[in-house]
């Protein structure tokens, strides 16, 4: 490994004290990549610290991951949990690998095999974020709708084999119709904070009355690691606390459980694709300099090892955001 | 270090190929969920989850060591970068996780009943 070059004949080191006493043995920018890189999976094991604090408080109501994320593309309908995830996560191994062979390639002063390398990088970066949005799309959308209570816990509706039953297939049209609050209709300081869902709870209420083969299932785990479903009359009387329809997920409320985990999941999901993003947007401007000739001048391709280690970095994140959130 | 410059392509897909069977081997695992794993407990911990982070761990090495080429550093490099982050982390971890669960036993054991 050679120390910073700064320009074509110059044999000056950067770092001082000349090629053989380099401080342990790394170059400038190396170096201050490896500092980069420590702090920042410091702030990650953070992040993901406190996502464990947060469901050890809540261990006996935490969401399933696999019933959360059961969404693959073109298959509605089909519930397909860690299949995406799984996906994802090849594509982001792979666009590693290419990265270290331009790297590798890098050193063989090769620039066009760099140059193509780092492009395929870019290309798996960017399906990367794409399957990221797509994966936040259905979390928010959700699919079947649930029920706050005053207490704050969360009621979901299954049939009589345990089978999850959307809001829609059951709840009755009232014509009692309540329009959100928006400011053309009020004064300024008037105005609800969230949009309106698409029942209200005494059409909620009213549709469960109607099809007595509904139970309710509670956030509760049984010894079996499966949701507990209540008896008719036990339904019947969580359903009378309703407060809330909740559908889909925002930062305030979840139609999957607990109010914690679609805040832990958008923010250290969204922290992590931001972090690909960012990776993106410098393997481009990379990108464009070995096209330029910059490093071929230099007759060094140290910047491309450089912003490997920070690509690496966020495929090792992720790494463990997979196995935190989808798999334990 | 890299000093004689050699292609290493052939480690390179390697450490693919291994990376890649390990998470097939946790995805297999997160879909079937063999019971004997999910429901035998070993330190606190079930073994199916043990089984998920020492891949974890087999994986972070493999990325760290071979893509990041952590092994052609010296020594005192690779000492510094990952014994602070190893130490700093379970630290980190032991004292939040034993403190999620002291929470936990305040909700369940007395009559505070707080979402937060």
């Amino acid at each position: 490994m050679e120390a910073t070059v700064s320009t074509a004949n110059n044999n000056e080191k950067t770092w001082g004290g000349g090629d053989d006493i380099q401080p342990l043995g790394a170059s400038y920018g190396k170096m201050m990549m490896w500092f980069f890189i420590v702090s920042d999976a410091l702030t990650f094991s953070g992040f993901l610290a406190a996502y464990g604090f947060s469901r050890f408080k809540f261990i006996e109501t935490w969401p399933l991951a696999d019933e959360v994320f059961t969404h693959f593309p073109f298959m509605h309908g089909v519930s397909a949990p860690m299949y995406y995830v799984a996906l994802m996560t090849f594509i982001l191994i792979f666009s590693s690998v290419t990265m270290v062979l331009a790297v590798d390639a890098g050193h063989q002063l090769k620039k066009t095999k760099v140059a193509v390398y780092m492009f395929l990088t870019i290309i798996g970066g960017l399906i990367f974020v794409g399957s990221q949005a797509w994966e936040w799309k259905n979390f928010i959308k959700g699919e079947y709708g649930a029920i706050e209570t005053a207490g704050g816990s969360l009621l979901q509706f299954v049939d009589k084999e345990g089978k999850r039953v959307a809001l829609a297939d059951f709840a009755v049209k009232l014509p009692e119709q309540r329009e959100a609050l928006t400011r053309s209709h009020s004064s300024w300081f008037m105005e609800d904070a969230e949009t309106q869902p698409t029942f209200t709870v005494a059409e909620v209420q009213a549709g469960f009355e109607a099809h007595p083969e509904l139970l309710i299932r509670t956030e509760q785990l049984t010894d079996k690691k499966k949701k507990t479903v209540l008896s008719r009359t036990e339904s019947e009387s969580r359903l009378s606390s309703a407060k809330y329809v909740v559908e889909g997920a925002n930062l305030t409320r979840n139609e999957y459980g607990s109010k914690l985990f679609a805040d832990f999941f958008f923010f250290i999901t969204g922290f992590h694709g931001f972090h690909v993003f960012s990776g993106v947007i410098i393997n481009i401007i990379i990108f464009f300099n070995v096209l330029l000739g910059t490093y071929e001048k230099r007759r060094s391709y140290e910047m491309v090892e450089k912003v490997g280690l920070y690509w690496h970095f966020v495929d090792l994140v992720w790494v463990f955001v997979f196995t935190v959130f989808y798999l334990v | 270090m890299s000093h004689e410059h050699v292609s290493n392509t052939k480690r390179i897909w390697f450490v693919f190929g291994l990376l890649s069977a390990v998470t097939i081997v946790e995805v297999i695992l997160g879909i079937y969920k063999p019971a004997s794993l999910e429901f035998n407990h070993f330190i606190g911990l079930n073994l199916l989850n043990w089984i998920f982070y020492i891949l974890t761990i087999f994986k972070a090495y493999y990325i760290v060591w071979a893509f990041m080429h952590m092994e052609g550093e010296k020594s005192s490099l690779r000492w510094s970068v990952v014994s602070s982050v190893v130490f700093l982390v379970l630290y980190l971890l032991f004292i939040l996780l034993t403190e999620g669960h002291y929470i936990y036993g305040v909700f369940k054991n007395s009559i505070i009943k707080w979402n937060f």
